[in-house]
Protein backbone atom coordinates (compact mmCIF):
# COMPACT_ATOMS: atom_id res chain seq x y z
CA UNK A 1 0.00 0.00 0.00
CA UNK A 2 1.40 3.32 -1.26
CA UNK A 3 2.49 5.83 1.75
CA UNK A 4 3.14 9.05 2.01
CA UNK A 5 6.84 10.33 1.97
CA UNK A 6 7.43 13.66 3.65
CA UNK A 7 11.22 14.72 3.41
CA UNK A 8 11.92 18.04 5.31
CA UNK A 9 15.31 19.77 5.24
CA UNK A 10 15.40 20.78 9.02
CA UNK A 11 14.98 18.40 11.84
CA UNK A 12 12.47 20.75 13.55
CA UNK A 13 10.03 20.16 10.81
CA UNK A 14 10.92 16.49 10.49
CA UNK A 15 10.35 15.95 14.70
CA UNK A 16 6.90 18.50 13.98
CA UNK A 17 5.52 16.31 10.99
CA UNK A 18 6.08 12.70 13.32
CA UNK A 19 4.50 13.81 16.50
CA UNK A 20 1.78 15.63 14.98
CA UNK A 21 0.89 12.16 12.53
CA UNK A 22 0.22 9.11 15.12
CA UNK A 23 0.92 6.95 11.86
CA UNK A 24 4.02 8.23 10.84
CA UNK A 25 7.46 7.05 11.07
CA UNK A 26 11.08 8.22 11.09
CA UNK A 27 13.11 6.88 8.31
CA UNK A 28 16.42 6.75 8.79
CA UNK A 29 18.72 4.36 7.09
CA UNK A 30 15.78 2.13 6.18
CA UNK A 31 16.84 -1.13 7.76
CA UNK A 32 13.84 -1.22 10.09
CA UNK A 33 10.76 1.09 8.41
CA UNK A 34 11.49 -0.62 4.94
CA UNK A 35 11.33 -3.76 6.26
CA UNK A 36 7.75 -2.77 7.97
CA UNK A 37 6.91 -1.84 4.62
CA UNK A 38 7.90 -4.62 2.67
CA UNK A 39 6.04 -6.73 5.21
CA UNK A 40 3.10 -4.56 4.54
CA UNK A 41 2.99 -2.94 8.13
CA UNK A 42 -0.27 -1.21 7.41
CA UNK A 43 0.51 1.15 10.93
CA UNK A 44 2.81 2.93 8.79
CA UNK A 45 0.87 5.48 6.29
CA UNK A 46 3.17 8.18 6.98
CA UNK A 47 7.39 8.16 5.88
CA UNK A 48 9.21 11.14 7.37
CA UNK A 49 12.40 11.93 6.90
CA UNK A 50 15.55 14.88 7.55
CA UNK A 51 18.07 15.94 4.90
CA UNK A 52 19.08 17.61 7.46
CA UNK A 53 23.17 17.43 7.78
CA UNK A 54 23.06 17.98 11.56
CA UNK A 55 21.29 14.91 12.25
CA UNK A 56 25.04 12.88 10.71
CA UNK A 57 27.38 14.71 12.65
CA UNK A 58 30.15 13.53 14.38
CA UNK A 59 32.04 15.66 17.13
CA UNK A 60 35.29 13.64 19.03
CA UNK A 61 36.53 16.97 19.94
CA UNK A 62 36.35 16.61 23.90
CA UNK A 63 35.98 13.38 26.10
CA UNK A 64 32.30 13.84 25.51
CA UNK A 65 31.66 12.13 22.05
CA UNK A 66 28.54 13.31 20.17
CA UNK A 67 27.12 11.45 17.34
CA UNK A 68 24.41 12.40 15.17
CA UNK A 69 21.22 9.93 15.16
CA UNK A 70 21.58 9.58 11.02
CA UNK A 71 25.43 8.69 11.33
CA UNK A 72 25.78 5.06 9.94
CA UNK A 73 28.03 2.04 11.29
CA UNK A 74 30.16 2.18 8.31
CA UNK A 75 30.82 6.17 9.57
CA UNK A 76 31.62 5.24 12.88
CA UNK A 77 33.84 2.28 11.64
CA UNK A 78 35.72 5.08 9.71
CA UNK A 79 35.94 7.06 12.25
CA UNK A 80 39.65 6.26 14.63
CA UNK A 81 38.44 8.54 17.43
CA UNK A 82 35.55 6.20 17.35
CA UNK A 83 37.73 3.18 18.17
CA UNK A 84 36.13 2.33 20.91
CA UNK A 85 32.60 1.50 19.18
CA UNK A 86 34.63 -0.32 16.50
CA UNK A 87 33.55 -4.07 17.95
CA UNK A 88 30.01 -3.12 18.42
CA UNK A 89 29.90 -1.18 14.79
CA UNK A 90 31.24 -3.87 12.91
CA UNK A 91 29.21 -7.25 15.09
CA UNK A 92 26.27 -5.60 13.33
CA UNK A 93 24.99 -7.17 9.73
CA UNK A 94 27.05 -7.32 6.86
CA UNK A 95 28.69 -4.43 4.88
CA UNK A 96 25.70 -3.04 3.38
CA UNK A 97 23.49 -3.18 6.47
CA UNK A 98 26.33 -0.89 8.05
CA UNK A 99 26.05 0.91 4.98
CA UNK A 100 23.02 1.90 5.80
CA UNK A 101 21.74 1.29 9.74
CA UNK A 102 22.38 4.10 11.71
CA UNK A 103 22.86 5.17 15.49
CA UNK A 104 19.29 6.66 16.30
CA UNK A 105 18.05 3.72 14.50
CA UNK A 106 19.87 1.28 16.17
CA UNK A 107 17.89 2.56 19.31
CA UNK A 108 14.46 1.81 18.26
CA UNK A 109 15.68 -1.59 16.83
CA UNK A 110 13.59 -4.95 18.72
CA UNK A 111 15.14 -7.40 20.21
CA UNK A 112 17.70 -9.71 18.76
CA UNK A 113 18.78 -6.35 17.45
CA UNK A 114 20.15 -3.30 18.86
CA UNK A 115 23.69 -4.53 19.59
CA UNK A 116 24.75 -0.86 19.28
CA UNK A 117 22.29 0.20 22.12
CA UNK A 118 24.03 -2.24 24.03
CA UNK A 119 26.92 -1.05 23.86
CA UNK A 120 26.02 2.59 24.41
CA UNK A 121 23.55 1.40 27.50
CA UNK A 122 26.96 0.51 28.86
CA UNK A 123 28.79 3.85 28.39
CA UNK A 124 25.53 5.40 30.10
CA UNK A 125 24.90 7.32 26.93
CA UNK A 126 22.49 10.06 26.57
CA UNK A 127 19.91 10.72 24.37
CA UNK A 128 18.82 13.95 22.59
CA UNK A 129 15.28 13.80 21.53
CA UNK A 130 13.00 16.61 19.89
CA UNK A 131 9.58 16.10 20.70
CA UNK A 132 6.43 18.03 20.29
CA UNK A 133 7.61 20.21 23.36
CA UNK A 134 11.02 21.18 22.26
CA UNK A 135 14.46 19.05 22.88
CA UNK A 136 15.75 17.59 25.59
CA UNK A 137 18.27 14.54 26.24
CA UNK A 138 17.86 11.69 28.48
CA UNK A 139 19.97 9.02 29.84
CA UNK A 140 19.70 6.22 27.53
CA UNK A 141 18.11 3.57 30.15
CA UNK A 142 15.44 6.04 30.50
CA UNK A 143 14.64 6.17 26.82
CA UNK A 144 15.01 2.60 26.61
CA UNK A 145 12.87 2.18 29.30
CA UNK A 146 9.95 4.34 27.34
CA UNK A 147 10.82 3.16 23.68
CA UNK A 148 7.93 2.49 22.35
CA UNK A 149 6.12 6.17 23.27
CA UNK A 150 9.38 7.37 21.60
CA UNK A 151 8.10 6.79 18.31
CA UNK A 152 6.72 10.34 17.76
CA UNK A 153 9.82 11.58 19.05
CA UNK A 154 12.53 12.29 16.74
CA UNK A 155 16.38 11.14 18.23
CA UNK A 156 18.55 13.65 17.09
CA UNK A 157 21.95 12.35 18.56
CA UNK A 158 23.70 9.85 21.33
CA UNK A 159 26.49 11.18 23.17
CA UNK A 160 29.09 9.40 25.89
CA UNK A 161 32.08 9.79 27.66
CA UNK A 162 35.14 7.66 26.33
CA UNK A 163 35.84 5.30 28.51
CA UNK A 164 38.15 5.61 30.85
CA UNK A 165 40.67 3.75 29.50
CA UNK A 166 40.82 0.83 26.03
CA UNK A 167 40.32 -1.67 28.72
CA UNK A 168 37.67 -0.50 30.57
CA UNK A 169 35.30 -1.06 28.16
CA UNK A 170 34.41 -4.51 26.91
CA UNK A 171 31.87 -6.10 24.36
CA UNK A 172 30.85 -9.20 23.14
CA UNK A 173 28.46 -10.27 20.98
CA UNK A 174 27.60 -14.04 20.88
CA UNK A 175 26.26 -15.44 17.06
CA UNK A 176 25.49 -18.59 16.01
CA UNK A 177 27.13 -17.77 12.36
CA UNK A 178 30.03 -15.49 11.92
CA UNK A 179 31.16 -13.04 11.26
CA UNK A 180 27.26 -11.96 10.68
CA UNK A 181 24.41 -13.61 12.75
CA UNK A 182 21.80 -12.46 14.75
CA UNK A 183 22.52 -11.99 18.57
CA UNK A 184 22.12 -15.06 20.71
CA UNK A 185 23.11 -12.69 23.59
CA UNK A 186 25.06 -9.13 23.70
CA UNK A 187 27.34 -7.89 26.27
CA UNK A 188 28.91 -4.67 27.05
CA UNK A 189 30.55 -3.58 30.37
CA UNK A 190 32.45 -0.43 31.27
CA UNK A 191 34.49 -0.98 34.30
CA UNK A 192 36.61 2.02 35.74
CA UNK A 193 38.83 1.13 37.78
CA UNK A 194 40.19 3.67 40.83
CA UNK A 195 42.83 2.33 42.81
CA UNK A 196 42.84 -0.66 41.73
CA UNK A 197 38.92 -1.22 42.30
CA UNK A 198 36.11 -0.76 40.20
CA UNK A 199 34.18 1.96 40.51
CA UNK A 200 31.12 2.88 38.83
CA UNK A 201 31.07 -0.51 36.83
CA UNK A 202 28.16 -0.34 34.04
CA UNK A 203 27.12 -3.69 32.51
CA UNK A 204 24.39 -4.04 29.58
CA UNK A 205 23.16 -7.17 28.24
CA UNK A 206 20.89 -7.60 24.65
CA UNK A 207 18.37 -10.14 23.97
CA UNK A 208 18.08 -10.74 27.92
CA UNK A 209 14.76 -8.67 28.06
CA UNK A 210 12.31 -6.63 25.38
CA UNK A 211 14.93 -4.32 25.65
CA UNK A 212 18.36 -3.78 26.27
CA UNK A 213 18.84 -3.54 29.94
CA UNK A 214 21.73 -3.52 32.79
CA UNK A 215 22.46 -6.37 34.83
CA UNK A 216 22.81 -4.59 38.06
CA UNK A 217 22.90 -7.27 40.47
CA UNK A 218 26.58 -7.91 38.59
CA UNK A 219 27.86 -4.56 38.22
CA UNK A 220 26.73 -4.44 42.35
CA UNK A 221 28.89 -7.75 42.60
CA UNK A 222 32.19 -6.03 41.04
CA UNK A 223 31.33 -2.36 42.94
CA UNK A 224 34.60 -1.69 44.99
CA UNK A 225 36.53 -4.65 44.66
CA UNK A 226 39.32 -5.80 42.05
CA UNK A 227 38.38 -7.57 39.26
CA UNK A 228 39.76 -10.90 40.44
CA UNK A 229 38.46 -14.35 40.14
CA UNK A 230 36.11 -14.19 43.41
CA UNK A 231 34.84 -10.77 41.70
CA UNK A 232 34.23 -12.08 38.30
CA UNK A 233 32.59 -15.34 39.61
CA UNK A 234 30.96 -13.19 41.88
CA UNK A 235 29.47 -11.05 38.81
CA UNK A 236 28.58 -13.94 36.40
CA UNK A 237 27.05 -15.83 39.25
CA UNK A 238 24.25 -12.81 39.48
CA UNK A 239 23.95 -11.88 35.45
CA UNK A 240 20.50 -14.09 35.52
CA UNK A 241 19.30 -11.69 38.08
CA UNK A 242 16.36 -9.37 36.30
CA UNK A 243 16.85 -10.90 33.25
CA UNK A 244 13.42 -12.13 31.03
CA UNK A 245 15.10 -13.38 27.84
CA UNK A 246 12.21 -14.59 25.30
CA UNK A 247 12.57 -17.97 22.92
CA UNK A 248 13.80 -17.30 19.19
CA UNK A 249 15.22 -18.79 16.31
CA UNK A 250 18.59 -18.10 17.50
CA UNK A 251 18.30 -19.29 21.23
CA UNK A 252 15.54 -20.42 23.65
CA UNK A 253 15.27 -18.14 26.77
CA UNK A 254 16.38 -21.33 29.32
CA UNK A 255 19.86 -21.82 26.89
CA UNK A 256 20.09 -17.56 27.11
CA UNK A 257 20.07 -18.09 30.78
CA UNK A 258 22.61 -20.86 31.13
CA UNK A 259 24.72 -18.94 28.64
CA UNK A 260 24.73 -15.40 30.48
CA UNK A 261 27.17 -15.79 33.19
CA UNK A 262 29.52 -17.65 30.95
CA UNK A 263 29.55 -15.27 28.61
CA UNK A 264 30.03 -12.46 31.33
CA UNK A 265 32.86 -14.57 32.87
CA UNK A 266 34.75 -14.46 29.61
CA UNK A 267 34.19 -10.39 28.96
CA UNK A 268 35.05 -9.65 32.87
CA UNK A 269 38.26 -12.00 32.63
CA UNK A 270 39.24 -10.34 29.23
CA UNK A 271 39.49 -13.98 27.69
CA UNK A 272 38.15 -14.46 24.34
CA UNK B 1 -1.86 9.14 -4.34
CA UNK B 2 0.40 11.05 -6.14
CA UNK B 3 3.76 9.76 -7.69
CA UNK B 4 7.33 11.29 -6.49
CA UNK B 5 9.26 12.14 -9.99
CA UNK B 6 12.20 9.65 -9.65
CA UNK B 7 16.13 10.67 -11.45
CA UNK B 8 18.98 9.13 -10.75
CA UNK B 9 22.16 7.47 -13.32
CA UNK B 10 21.34 3.75 -13.68
CA UNK B 11 24.76 1.93 -14.71
CA UNK B 12 26.15 4.93 -16.17
CA UNK B 13 22.61 6.05 -18.04
CA UNK B 14 20.05 8.99 -16.26
CA UNK B 15 17.32 7.32 -15.82
CA UNK B 16 14.09 9.20 -14.95
CA UNK B 17 10.42 7.52 -13.45
CA UNK B 18 7.48 7.72 -11.40
CA UNK B 19 7.68 5.93 -8.54
CA UNK B 20 4.63 5.65 -5.69
CA UNK B 21 5.33 6.96 -1.93
CA UNK B 22 7.40 4.12 -0.17
CA UNK B 23 8.76 2.42 -3.18
CA UNK B 24 11.87 0.52 -2.82
CA UNK B 25 14.62 0.98 -5.15
CA UNK B 26 14.43 -2.92 -6.41
CA UNK B 27 10.76 -2.71 -7.12
CA UNK B 28 11.86 0.68 -8.89
CA UNK B 29 14.36 -1.34 -10.86
CA UNK B 30 12.86 -4.04 -11.35
CA UNK B 31 9.51 -2.58 -12.65
CA UNK B 32 10.23 0.68 -13.58
CA UNK B 33 13.55 0.38 -15.46
CA UNK B 34 13.18 -3.39 -16.68
CA UNK B 35 16.88 -4.06 -14.69
CA UNK B 36 16.58 -7.62 -13.41
CA UNK B 37 19.58 -8.11 -12.20
CA UNK B 38 18.89 -7.17 -9.00
CA UNK B 39 17.34 -10.29 -6.74
CA UNK B 40 13.98 -9.82 -4.65
CA UNK B 41 15.17 -12.20 -1.51
CA UNK B 42 13.99 -11.92 2.01
CA UNK B 43 12.56 -8.07 1.86
CA UNK B 44 14.03 -7.83 5.28
CA UNK B 45 17.95 -6.80 4.26
CA UNK B 46 18.73 -10.54 5.26
CA UNK B 47 19.92 -12.35 1.90
CA UNK B 48 21.68 -9.75 0.24
CA UNK B 49 20.36 -10.83 -3.38
CA UNK B 50 19.22 -7.64 -4.21
CA UNK B 51 22.55 -5.93 -3.56
CA UNK B 52 23.55 -2.64 -5.63
CA UNK B 53 25.91 0.25 -5.41
CA UNK B 54 25.17 3.49 -4.83
CA UNK B 55 27.50 6.20 -5.01
CA UNK B 56 30.50 3.05 -5.02
CA UNK B 57 28.68 1.88 -1.49
CA UNK B 58 27.16 -1.09 -1.24
CA UNK B 59 23.49 -0.62 0.06
CA UNK B 60 20.46 -2.79 0.22
CA UNK B 61 17.84 -1.60 -2.76
CA UNK B 62 15.05 -3.70 -1.07
CA UNK B 63 15.47 -1.58 1.90
CA UNK B 64 16.56 1.84 0.08
CA UNK B 65 13.40 4.05 -0.36
CA UNK B 66 13.53 4.68 -3.68
CA UNK B 67 13.23 8.40 -3.73
CA UNK B 68 16.55 8.45 -1.51
CA UNK B 69 18.35 7.59 -4.90
CA UNK B 70 17.48 10.23 -6.56
CA UNK B 71 21.03 12.21 -8.10
CA UNK B 72 22.55 9.73 -7.27
CA UNK B 73 24.64 6.94 -9.27
CA UNK B 74 23.30 3.33 -8.59
CA UNK B 75 25.20 0.38 -10.05
CA UNK B 76 23.79 -3.12 -10.90
CA UNK B 77 25.27 -6.22 -12.19
CA UNK B 78 23.54 -5.48 -15.72
CA UNK B 79 26.54 -2.48 -15.89
CA UNK B 80 28.94 -4.84 -14.63
CA UNK B 81 29.98 -6.52 -18.04
CA UNK B 82 31.64 -4.17 -21.06
CA UNK B 83 29.85 -4.90 -24.12
CA UNK B 84 30.60 -8.72 -24.73
CA UNK B 85 33.36 -8.53 -22.36
CA UNK B 86 32.44 -10.05 -18.56
CA UNK B 87 34.12 -8.50 -16.06
CA UNK B 88 37.04 -10.30 -14.29
CA UNK B 89 34.91 -10.75 -11.61
CA UNK B 90 32.53 -12.97 -13.64
CA UNK B 91 34.71 -14.95 -15.10
CA UNK B 92 36.14 -15.65 -11.99
CA UNK B 93 32.75 -16.79 -10.89
CA UNK B 94 32.22 -18.78 -13.99
CA UNK B 95 35.98 -20.76 -13.76
CA UNK B 96 36.00 -21.45 -10.46
CA UNK B 97 31.71 -22.27 -10.65
CA UNK B 98 30.75 -19.96 -7.86
CA UNK B 99 26.92 -20.00 -8.88
CA UNK B 100 24.88 -23.17 -9.19
CA UNK B 101 20.88 -22.02 -9.26
CA UNK B 102 22.20 -18.58 -9.32
CA UNK B 103 19.78 -16.67 -7.58
CA UNK B 104 22.46 -15.42 -4.94
CA UNK B 105 25.12 -14.30 -7.43
CA UNK B 106 23.75 -10.63 -8.24
CA UNK B 107 24.17 -9.50 -4.87
CA UNK B 108 27.91 -11.76 -4.41
CA UNK B 109 29.07 -9.60 -7.46
CA UNK B 110 28.02 -6.61 -5.97
CA UNK B 111 29.46 -7.38 -2.35
CA UNK B 112 32.54 -8.38 -4.17
CA UNK B 113 32.50 -5.24 -6.74
CA UNK B 114 32.45 -3.32 -3.32
CA UNK B 115 35.57 -4.84 -1.84
CA UNK B 116 37.82 -4.68 -4.75
CA UNK B 117 36.76 -1.53 -5.68
CA UNK B 118 38.16 -0.07 -2.32
CA UNK B 119 41.00 -3.01 -1.84
CA UNK B 120 42.53 -4.94 -4.89
CA UNK B 121 44.03 -7.66 -2.95
CA UNK B 122 41.84 -8.70 -0.07
CA UNK B 123 42.25 -11.23 2.42
CA UNK B 124 40.73 -14.41 2.30
CA UNK B 125 39.09 -12.72 5.80
CA UNK B 126 38.48 -9.59 4.42
CA UNK B 127 36.34 -11.36 1.39
CA UNK B 128 34.91 -13.59 3.96
CA UNK B 129 33.67 -10.07 5.82
CA UNK B 130 32.84 -8.30 2.61
CA UNK B 131 30.20 -11.34 1.41
CA UNK B 132 28.67 -11.63 5.06
CA UNK B 133 25.69 -10.29 4.24
CA UNK B 134 24.82 -12.58 1.31
CA UNK B 135 23.15 -15.86 1.56
CA UNK B 136 24.29 -18.64 -0.35
CA UNK B 137 21.89 -22.04 -0.22
CA UNK B 138 23.88 -23.85 -3.01
CA UNK B 139 27.69 -23.64 -3.25
CA UNK B 140 28.64 -23.63 0.39
CA UNK B 141 30.66 -20.31 -0.22
CA UNK B 142 34.03 -21.60 -0.80
CA UNK B 143 33.93 -21.58 -4.74
CA UNK B 144 32.71 -17.96 -4.07
CA UNK B 145 35.46 -17.08 -1.76
CA UNK B 146 38.07 -18.35 -4.32
CA UNK B 147 36.39 -16.77 -7.25
CA UNK B 148 37.11 -13.50 -5.81
CA UNK B 149 39.92 -14.10 -4.80
CA UNK B 150 40.93 -15.42 -8.11
CA UNK B 151 39.83 -12.46 -9.85
CA UNK B 152 41.60 -9.94 -7.39
CA UNK B 153 44.58 -11.64 -8.40
CA UNK B 154 44.37 -11.37 -12.37
CA UNK B 155 42.94 -8.10 -11.87
CA UNK B 156 46.25 -7.66 -10.31
CA UNK B 157 47.92 -9.21 -13.39
CA UNK B 158 46.36 -7.02 -15.57
CA UNK B 159 47.20 -4.08 -14.25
Amino acid sequence: MPVTVKTFASFGEAASALSSDRSARYLGGGTLVMRALNEGDISISTVVRATDQALSRIDVASSRVTIGAGVTFARVLAERELAFLHAPARSIGGPAVRNMGTVGGNLFAPSPYGDFTVALLALDATVSVQGGLGARDMPIEEFLQSRERQSGALVLAVSCQRPASADAFRYRKIARIKPKGGSVITLAAHLPVSGGRVSGARIALGSMAATQIRARAAERALEGRALDDSAVSAAAAAATEGVSPADNALGSAWYRREIVGVHLRRLLSGLE
Amino acid sequence: MTKTPLQFRHNGRDVAVFVDGGVNLLVALRELIGDMTPKFGCGQGGCGACSVLIDGELHLSCLTLAETANGRAVETLDGMKDGPNLHPLQRAFMEQFAAQCGYCTPGMLMAAKALLDRNPSPTRAEVIEAISGNICRCTGYEPIINAVLAAATSGRARA
